[in-house]
């Protein structure tokens, strides 16, 4: 399960992993008018709008942030976590629905100005927006905020797309290393005065805003940068500062006194105080959640089992529950370099074969597991075609005769034997499980190899070599978007030029020059209509290797607490819009 | 995992102050108390005294009951139940994130214990299938344990000096281990493939290798601790005089006298093996899935237990009452072979 999912951090190319998205497919027809509450309210409107300031948003994470540091922190809720104190030039609208995926001017007075060739944006700052320390933010200080990003020696596990498109060649070392006094090294980011920041880039890049919209493109005063212990004491430019901050325990946000509510048209900041509770146990907090002493988990991937079934069972319960899409594709990726998963009809018979209503229950059913996928692309993302069905897999139902006829084709009628490699934890294993038993019913023979999570990515299955020589054919994967394009989520599991001998998305090692040339194609184009198009061509060929089996687009059960006001599930990160919140008892 | 089963009082004061006796005067003492004079062999006494034995009697014939299921879990099944890797998603409800349906975990004429929550797979199945493994694994174990035990045990404690110094502190060194956390490691890191078997084949042999390379030290120390009385005793004596080599000594006259204690034990440490498989498959490093095991069963029940409680009562009950008819078993065993052991 994607807990606040660690991510790896590849040096080169694109190193990114997965950030929960939205909830596009089941907001874009609100087919009830907006109620007080009630389940799954929160998808399709706000539940107890109100303006009421004041009181105490109690909140619990099972693990610790992964940095406070906007520009380390990679977690989806850490993401969510920095709209309280971190503004950017553009960020995600504060709005229910596919309205929420829209960046609208933060500290930037407009969208930014793009020249014709589509290589350099411009963006202009507003006035009074300041530091918790009651200093003016200039270009410079956003400027310095994304150079700290190219210094990942020092502050490393947060995105590096920034790097990979405004460096072209120059090889920028990061600020502490910078030979310029003034520290503004980075030639591709200019500031001709203090309210102008401008970006050229390596090649055309369409959704290049996004970019700027992630927490460690937000503006940091250099005077104020103390490295890697920048995380215990992050400045604020939003409504909340931080107050206290003890790793691993607790942290606490309070009202940040030179935030000017008239300069943000996004944050609500209702609640006097926010607190967050750290490491607390998963079960542990369901309990707190139920009983009303915690108002949200912030990990926001659904209840434990005891308290899902105590939801599912009881209306009452359930009215204060959503069950967002967060986002995520659950998939198998089979591998094009072992064999006999080099012949593309071994790659289809496996694909036939898969019971997904089994994969689904095993990931918890139609609520918390999700709804059973078809293709590549999650509902949330634009290109996204409900469809698209190659191997007519919708109903779940495993197709006995056509496995067996791709495995005829594939020379091996009577099966092989082949191994799938999973993660030791959560319901993967189960996954796993399901499969193998589908696979059994062709001839078949799949091993599950277990394996530790926190090695699992970077090398069990993201170092190709490891892959060879372990002879995983299957490999259970999951995967969310940085940013709901195509781009932000397909581009690193297919693309055959970012495959990378550790930390490897690509595990499949597709590797098709005709997907190649479509994604620069889509990439530098700067329609997003037209983009989203192409991805659907992409996702379209992706689909017809036979290289990816996804079973679920990932839901989460979730609870919230009934005192919570103007709560709405943000289809960027497919949970709660945490800055919206606030707390009706005043307490 | 310290092994050290305790002597049982009841099985004490039920056996009384006869069987405290020496085996050795048993046959003359009984044959004063009146009826007729007739020789009994230390094997007929023993029995003798194991046959009174109410606890012990009922230990061991749930252990054979227990060796007779794993033994015909095929024909078992096939009877009674369903194939236990058969999912069965009609016999759980998918909205209620996959528990069975019905009360008490799904139990009905079809399913006797009831269905695995997620899968619908056959509780009862499951079980049997999973006594194969437990005992399997721990009886291999436990020849491996008590082969190595046995030959490090008699050699130390016959030869003495510096060959004993050696291996005792090799036994303290292996006790001294922190014995879970090393098998753990060592599964994951030791190949998961050899020579073309299966790979639960493999791991099972592995897990073998290991529960039993770690509990020799326990068989080990009590064979050398009897094989230092027994070699001062005149048997031994007479035999080094009359010419006899060492591997004479050790093996055909110390060994036969060693039985009983070696028997007494093994059946004591099968138990521990099996709370061992049992641990190590609840941590994810047992047996290799489909195959069932009670550990894994225990592991997965921790996320139902609430709703279905009877799906972790059911392999818990299996593990407990295997245990402890073992235990008692063996207790019973050892009264009776060797009453002065306490």
């Amino acid at each position: 399960m994607a807990r606040g999912r660690k991510v790896l951090v590849a040096t080169s190319v694109i190193g990114a992993l997965a950030l929960t998205a939205g909830c596009g497919g089941t907001s874009k027809t609100p087919t009830t008018p907006p109620k007080a509450s009630g389940y799954n309210a929160a998808l399709n409107a706000v539940v107890n709008p109100s303006t009421a300031k004041g009181g105490t948003l109690r909140m619990a994470n099972p693990s610790d942030i992964d940095s406070f540091d906007p520009a380390r922190t990679y977690y989806a809720w850490g993401w969510n976590m920095n709209r309280f104190y971190t503004r950017n030039l553009v960020s995600y609208d504060s709005k229910v629905g596919e309205a929420g995926l829209k960046l609208v001017p933060d500290i930037a007075k407009e969208a930014g100005k793009v020249s014709a060739d589509g290589l350099t944006y411009t963006y202009t700052l507003k006035d009074n927006i300041k530091f918790n320390d009651g200093s003016v933010v200039t270009s410079k200080d956003i400027k310095y905020g994304i150079e700290r990003i190219f210094a990942q020696d020092v502050l490393s596990g947060g995105p590096t797309y920034l790097i990979d498109f405004l460096d072209q060649g120059q090889r920028y070392p990061g600020p502490y290393k910078d030979s310029d006094p003034a520290k503004m090294g980075l030639k591709s980011v200019e500031t001709p005065d203090d309210k102008t920041i401008v970006f050229k880039l390596k090649e055309p890049f369409g959704d290049f805003p996004y970019l700027l919209a992630m927490p460690g493109a937000g503006p940091v005063k250099q005077s104020a940068d103390t490295g890697e212990k920048y995380a215990n004491k992050p400045m604020s430019t939003g409504p909340y500062m931080m107050d206290s901050y003890e790793p691993g325990k607790s942290a606490v946000f309070v009202r940040n006194p030179n935030w000017d509510p008239a300069t943000d048209p996004i944050r609500k900041a209702l609640p006097d105080r926010i607190e967050l509770a750290l490491g607390v146990e998963s079960n542990e907090i369901d309990n707190r959640l139920l009983a009303g002493t915690v108002d949200i988990d912030t990990a926001q991937v659904g209840v434990q089992q005891a308290a899902q079934t105590k939801i599912q069972l009881d209306p009452a319960v359930k009215a204060n529950a959503d069950n967002p899409v967060t986002g995520f594709i659950r998939y198998f990726s089979i591998s094009t370099q072992v064999a006999p998963f080099n012949d593309i009809h071994c790659r289809k018979a496996v694909q036939y074969a898969a019971d997904k209503v089994a994969l689904q229950t095993a990931r918890g059913g139609p609520e918390a597991g999700g709804d059973i996928a078809t293709n590549m692309l999650p509902p949330n993302i634009a290109g996204h075609d409900p469809k698209l069905d190659p191997f007519n897999t919708k109903s779940g139902k495993p197709q006995i005769d056509k496995a067996k006829e791709e495995l005829k084709l594939c020379g091996k009628p009577d099966g092989f034997k082949t191994v799938i490699a999973v993660r030791n934890r959560g319901k993967e294993p189960a996954c796993a499980e399901a499969l193998q038993q589908a696979l059994k019913a062709v001839g078949i023979d799949a091993s599950i190899e277990q394996s530790d999570p926190a090695l699992y990515f970077r090398s069990t299955i993201g170092s190709p070599d490891n892959v060879h020589k372990k002879g995983y054919g299957i490999m259970t994967a999951g995967w969310g978007a940085d940013w709901q394009t195509g781009y932000g989520y397909l581009q690193i599991l297919i693309d055959g030029r970012s495959i990378l001998p550790s930390g490897n998305n690509n595990y499949a090692e597709l590797n098709d020059s005709e997907i190649n040339s479509l994604i620069d194609k889509a990439r530098a184009e700067a329609d997003p209509t037209k983009a989203a198009a192409i991805w659907n061509d992409i996702n379209k060929k992706v689909m017809d290797t036979a290289t990816m089996l996804p079973f679920v687009y990932d839901k989460a059960l979730n609870y919230r607490n009934p005192r919570l006001t103007n709560v709405y599930i943000h289809s960027a990160f497919g949970m709660l819009d945490f800055q919206a919140l606030g707390v009706s008892d005043g307490k | 995992m310290v092994m050290g089963p305790t002597p049982d009082t009841a099985t004490e004061t039920a056996s009384g102050v006869i069987i405290q006796r020496d085996p050795a005067e048993a046959a003359p003492g009984e044959a004063t108390a009146g009826k007729e004079v007739q020789g009994r062999s230390l094997r007929q006494i023993a029995w003798g005294r194991l046959k009174r034995d109410r606890v012990a009697v009922t230990g061991g014939l749930v252990v054979i009951f227990l060796a007779l299921v794993a033994i015909f879990a095929a024909p078992i099944v096939a009877l009674l139940g369903h194939p236990p890797d058969q999912f069965n998603q009609e016999q759980i409800d998918p909205n209620l994130g996959g528990l069975p349906r019905g009360s008490w975990g799904g139990i009905s004429k079809d399913y006797l214990l009831g269905v695995e929550p997620g899968n619908g797979r056959d509780v009862f199945s499951r079980t049997v299938y999973g006594a194969r493994i437990s005992l399997l694994i721990a009886f291999l174990a436990t020849a491996v344990a008590t082969t190595i035990g046995v030959v490090m045990g008699i050699v130390a404690g016959y030869f003495g000096g510096w060959v004993d110094a050696i291996i005792s502190r090799l036994m303290d060194l292996f006790l001294a281990f922190p014995l879970l956390l090393f098998a753990i490691s060592l599964i994951v890191v030791l190949p998961q493939d050899f020579g073309g078997f299966e790979r639960n084949t493999v791991r099972m042999g592995l897990l073998v290798i290991i529960i039993g390379g770690f509990s020799w030290p326990y068989i080990g120390r009590i064979i050398r601790g009897q094989t230092l009385s027994l070699r001062e005793r005149e048997f031994v004596e007479a035999a080094r005089s009359m010419g006899a080599r060492s591997r004479f000594i050790l093996f055909r006259e110390l060994l036969p006298n060693l039985a009983a204690p070696i028997l007494v034990y093994a059946t004591l440490v099968i138990p521990v093996n099996i709370i061992f498989e049992a641990s190590l498959s609840f941590l994810g490093v047992g047996v290799q899935p489909p195959t069932s095991s009670w550990g894994k069963m225990l592991a997965n029940a921790v996320n139902y237990y609430q709703y279905d409680p009877l799906y972790m009562i059911v392999p818990g009950m299996m593990l407990f009452i295997t245990v402890l008819s073992f235990n008692l078993f063996g207790d019973g065993l050892r009264d009776a072979l060797d009453p002065k052991a306490h």
